[in-house]
């Protein structure tokens, strides 16, 4: 996988720069490498949803590490985005339980309302589509994670349609 | 049935605060642990307990701590696996988000017993919320003295640390977790050397799953002997199931280890039957590592006997007609389900989660997704179902950790009990219950959890 080089300086805002050094105190002596996926991830929040060669570099300089050691890491989990994201990626589960449950219905619906493929940004910058493995919802499907929450039984069209306008609001407000 | 260890206060209100956990009798067995046991009898109780870990193997939890270096005098860990991974499995998080107070006060009691000053709970990346919810729950009893330095006065110190994961399956696998804890890519370890010499920073650990942590605080109030009474056999105590699939009922049910399997898929108790028009077809009871059985082997074992919710019963017959019972993760599937397209789902996510480390599953994984991908879009032959057969045998035990195996039992299992379907799928490829279904009827419109 190819990371993007965006040709844009990574900044923290104070806050982050506060939480990723409380992050780096709660580690013993000598194991600040243990917070590089923690601080990962308040990069990738912080440089809008994605973490390009810049941002990752970033934390290594942070961290003490060479970059090499950022990218290994970066690549290997599957919630870093190397490429940039709609403000709401739209992660749908499609493993057997949720399959059995209509999550292919789910993923076909969600293209078909927003336009766009797997792995692509609508126009207006809102929404991408992903498939991901089991994320521990198998009872409550069809689902779909968005940010910080899970969206479970998505079994409607109407339900998917109330979703996208829930999130439409936000993005306004 | 329905004896509740775990799960007795789920459903009060605000059980997630200290205040309303304290007032249900949260924290007892913190107290009774550090101001009347010491910790070797902590061990005892729960060896006494005949606890098994709750995560998948099942390896005896007393046991497992007997192991720990505590002669050397180094720093010893403890961590808690929150890496809830495993397809069909949906009960840590359940637990944790009702009750994180238990995991903590678990993890007290057990930090207690191992000695170990700082404990991780290592929580899946996505988990977010839950993050929040322990981080909170920390503070909270951080403050009330239940945790940090010198404990109830009585000398003892605890850090615990909530650490998140990234997305990634295999950091479930107990040495990949450390190596991820320590800031880099999940690659399970060469073991031995086991965790318990040469663990997390090298140092001696032990890491168990948040169910088994959580059922400590009943074993060291109520004594090894009384969890051992519950249960049946060598299964001692409850189990949480995470029920999904085509039932009416999916959720998080606790139940005493030895509930027939029968009873469990259709008493309104708990999953309350099949969800819709069709009859049971197989169930996979301990989350998608192990193998499926057909309705028959699922409600009878080969022997006739019924079968049971235990360790035991589960795995009689071995893998010509038993299952194991993992994770508890139960996932139930009725007649209009396509077993060569389950198989094939499972396979790509045990392709997709490989490390890559040893070449028997990097790349038999691989081939499992594409020929089952083969036969699934209809251009399979009969002689794939062999090849199908030979590469997961050629996984099967030859690899660093058992995700291996795990790819491997669930292609061999649908193999032996379903192999008229792959079959059907080389003769009549547009009979497919997958594709049949996909066309006609969107999704099953459900009805909300309970
Ligand atoms: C591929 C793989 C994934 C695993 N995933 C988990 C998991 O998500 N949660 C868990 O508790 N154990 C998981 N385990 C089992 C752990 O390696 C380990 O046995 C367990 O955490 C020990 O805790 P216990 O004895 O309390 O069950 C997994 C094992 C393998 C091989
Ligand atoms: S069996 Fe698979 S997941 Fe486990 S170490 Fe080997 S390649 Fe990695
Ligand atoms: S299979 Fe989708 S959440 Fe588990």
């Amino acid at each position: 996988m190819l990371a993007v080089r965006s040709g844009k300086p990574v900044t923290f805002s104070a806050q982050a720069l506060e939480q990723a050094q409380q992050i780096i105190r709660r580690y013993p002596e000598g194991q600040k490498k243990s917070a590089l996926i923690p601080i990962l991830h308040l990069a990738q929040e912080q440089n809008g949803g994605f973490l390009s060669v810049e941002a990752m570099d970033y934390v290594a300089e942070m961290l003490d590490l060479s970059p090499i050691e950022v990218y290994e890491v970066a690549t290997f989990y599957t919630m870093f985005h190397l490429k940039p994201v709609g403000r709401y990626v739209l992660e749908v589960c499609h493993t057997g339980p949720c399959e059995i449950k209509g999550a292919e219905w789910l993923l076909q619906t969600l293209k078909s309302k927003l336009g766009v493929d797997e792995g692509e940004i609508t126009p207006d910058g809102l929404f991408s589509i992903r498939r991901v493995e089991c994320l521990a919802a198998c009872g409550y499907a069809p689902m779909l994670q968005c940010g910080e929450r899970y969206y479970e039984f998505l079994n409607t069209e109407e339900k998917v349609e109330a979703l996208l306008e829930h999130l439409r609001q936000n993005a306004n407000t | 049935m329905g004896k509740r260890l775990l799960l007795e206060h789920a459903h009060v209100e605000s059980i997630d605060r200290l205040d309303v956990y304290r007032r249900h009798g949260g924290y007892a067995a913190v107290e009774k642990a550090l101001k009347s046991m010491s910790p070797a009898e902590v061990v005892e109780e729960v060896k006494k307990s005949g606890l098994r870990g709750r995560g998948g193997a099942g390896f005896p939890t007393g046991l497992k701590w007997s192991f720990l270096d505590k002669k050397s005098g180094r720093p010893r860990y403890l961590v808690c696996n929150a890496d809830e991974s495993e397809p069909g499995t949906f009960k840590d998080r359940y637990l944790m988000e009702k009750l994180p107070h238990l995991l903590l006060e678990g993890i007290i009691v057990s930090s207690y017993a191992l000695e170990s000053h700082c404990a991780f709970i290592y929580v899946r990346g996505e988990f977010r919320w839950i993050i929040k919810i322990l981080e909170r729950a920390i503070e909270e009893a951080c403050a009330a003295g239940w945790l940090g330095k010198n404990i109830l006065g009585t000398g003892f110190d605890l850090d615990i640390i909530v650490h998140p994961g990234a997305g990634a399956y295999i950091c479930g696998e107990e040495t990949a977790l450390l190596e991820s804890l320590e800031g880099k890519r999940g690659l399970p370890r060469i073991k031995p050397p086991f965790p318990a010499v040469v663990g997390l920073y090298g140092m001696p650990t032990v890491v168990n799953n948040v169910e088994t942590l959580a059922a400590t605080p009943w074993i060291v109030l109520n004594g090894g002997d009384a969890y051992a009474s519950i249960g049946i056999g060598k299964s001692t105590g409850t189990k949480l199931i995470s029920a999904c699939g085509n039932i009416r009922k999916p959720g998080v049910y606790e139940i005493e280890l030895g509930l027939s399997l029968e009873e469990f898929l259709y008493s309104d108790e708990w999953c309350g039957g099949m969800e819709g028009a069709y009859g049971l077809k197989a169930v996979v009871p301990g989350g998608s590592s192990v193998p499926i059985l057909p309705a028959s082997l699922a409600l009878k074992t080969a022997s006739g006997q019924p079968r049971l919710l235990s360790y035991e019963s589960l795995a009689e017959g071995g893998f010509e007609s038993g299952s194991m019972l993992g994770s508890g993760g139960f996932i139930v599937y009725d007649e209009a389900q396509c077993i060569v397209r389950n198989t094939f789902n499972f396979a790509r996510f045990y392709h997709h989660e490989s490390c890559g480390q040893c070449s028997p599953c990097r790349e038999g994984t691989g081939w499992l997704e594409r020929i089952l991908h083969k036969l699934e879009e209809g251009h399979g032959t009969l002689a794939d179902i062999d090849l199908l057969w030979d590469v997961q045998k050629k996984i099967e035990g030859n690899t660093i950790c058992p995700l291996g195996d795990a790819a491997a039992w669930p292609v061999a299992s649908a193999i032996r009990h379903f192999r008229h379907e792959f079959e059907e799928h080389v003769h009549h490829p547009e009979r497919c219950l997958f594709r049949r279904r996909q066309a006609a009827v969107p999704v099953n419109a459900l009805a909300e959890p309970v």
